[in-house]
């Protein structure tokens, strides 16, 4: 096996590079691949909340860089999911602890055993972000529809491509159809239009993100969602699947059309 | 950009356009690290080292930036003024 590493960074914070994470590691898991993410946010880590296992870290990142255990020590199991394993962040350190050559040889000694090594990266520029891209394969950006998501993630497509780590892939997240609709947010040809790289998903804006965060349980693991849908279908891109994009306008959506034949005057 | 039905109502144009515009010029600044004014005097100094050679219609010349997929260029379009006895 010789494993594809994806890192997922943003420039802009909040934008959702944890969540893109969790799900794409649930949603490649639960393909029967083998996968681990890394939470590259030291000092803010939140990976582990998200995914729902924090109550079972002993090690994290920092203590296998300083030698204070074993890698696999550090590796948390899901147990959800056959093959998903999680390295946490440290918490009371800072990215200064670690370096890019620590995560590039930490890296290494995963690729042999894991399909996909997920890295999610901190916000910014700064040596946080040179951490997580150092070992990547692919590096996915996560923007908004919005004036200084896209802005700052067009300086991180283009530092990605200074790095020869490009050309980064686009992950449009917190899409509203109906706020496309009405013309008060850009839809996702308008952010490619400025943007110019590939895009491999667009992600609704959806309610079912906050309330399977807040259970631990990422929405990827409810086939209804469609968040949950949407990161699925980004996972199946990762692996080199054709997959066409999801028609986000919910009236257009064949199941709700369905639903509002079979209730007339509903909806 | 207004629509039709946006003069007709007199509305404001969707936000949505207006982010993308003002996002265009704000990523070409960016990637070029080329200031407004900075592109101004370039063109200023380029139009008298070009109007040593050739007559010129400085009202006439465009100069500008443009985004050619993730690279920018530079796109020049300098009308020569027409049956000018060049000078020598
Ligand atoms: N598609 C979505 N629909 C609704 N809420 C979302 C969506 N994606 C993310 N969120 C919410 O947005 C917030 C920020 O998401 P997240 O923590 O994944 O961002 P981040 O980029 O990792 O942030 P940071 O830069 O702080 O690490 C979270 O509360 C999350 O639940
Ligand atoms: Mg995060």
């Amino acid at each position: 096996m010789a494993a594809t590493v994806v890192t997922i960074s943003s420039g802009k914070g909040g934008v959702g590079k944890t969540t893109t994470t969790a799900n794409l590691a649930v949603a490649l898991a639960n393909g029967g691949l083998k996968v681990v993410c890394i939470d590259g946010d030291i000092g803010l880590r939140n990976l582990d909340v998200v995914l729902g296992l924090e109550n079972r870290i002993v090690y994290d990142l920092v203590d296998v860089v300083e030698g204070r255990c074993r890698l696999r020590q550090a590796m948390i199991r899901d147990k959800r999911l056959p093959e998903l394993y999680l390295i946490p962040a440290a918490q009371t350190r800072d990215k200064s602890a670690v370096t890019p050559s620590d995560m590039v040889r930490l890296v290494d000694e995963l690729r042999g055993e894991f399909d996909f090594i997920l890295i999610d990266s901190p916000a910014g520029i700064e040596r946080g972000f040179r951490n997580a891209i150092a070992p990547a394969d692919v590096v996915v950006v996560v923007t908004n529809p919005e004036v200084s998501a896209v802005r700052d993630a067009d300086r991180i497509i283009g530092l990605v491509e200074a790095e020869e780590k490009g050309p980064a892939r686009l992950v449009i997240n917190r899409m509203n159809p109906g706020m496309v609709k009405r013309g008060d947010m850009m839809d996702a040809e308008d952010v490619l239009e400025l943007l110019a790289i590939e895009l491999i998903g667009v992600v609704p804006e959806d309610e079912n993100v906050v309330v399977s965060t807040n259970r631990g349980q990422p929405v990827a693991l409810d086939p209804k969602s469609r968040a949950g849908k949407a990161f699925t279908n980004i996972a199946r891109r990762l692996r080199g699947e054709q997959v066409p994009f999801l028609d986000l306008d919910e009236k257009s959506d064949l199941f709700s059309k369905l639903s509002r034949m079979l209730r007339p005057g509903g909806d | 950009m207004t629509s039709w039905l946006d003069k007709l109502t007199g509305r404001k144009p969707a936000s949505a356009n207006q982010a993308k515009e003002r996002l265009k010029l704000v990523l070409i600044h960016d990637r070029t690290d080329l200031s407004e004014q900075a592109l101004n005097s370039m063109k200023n100094e380029l139009l008298a080292v070009i109007s040593r050679y050739i007559d010129i219609d400085p009202q006439a010349v465009r100069i500008n930036v443009a985004q050619d997929g993730r690279e920018q260029r530079l796109v020049a379009d300098i009308p020569i003024r027409p049956n000018t006895p060049r000078r020598r």
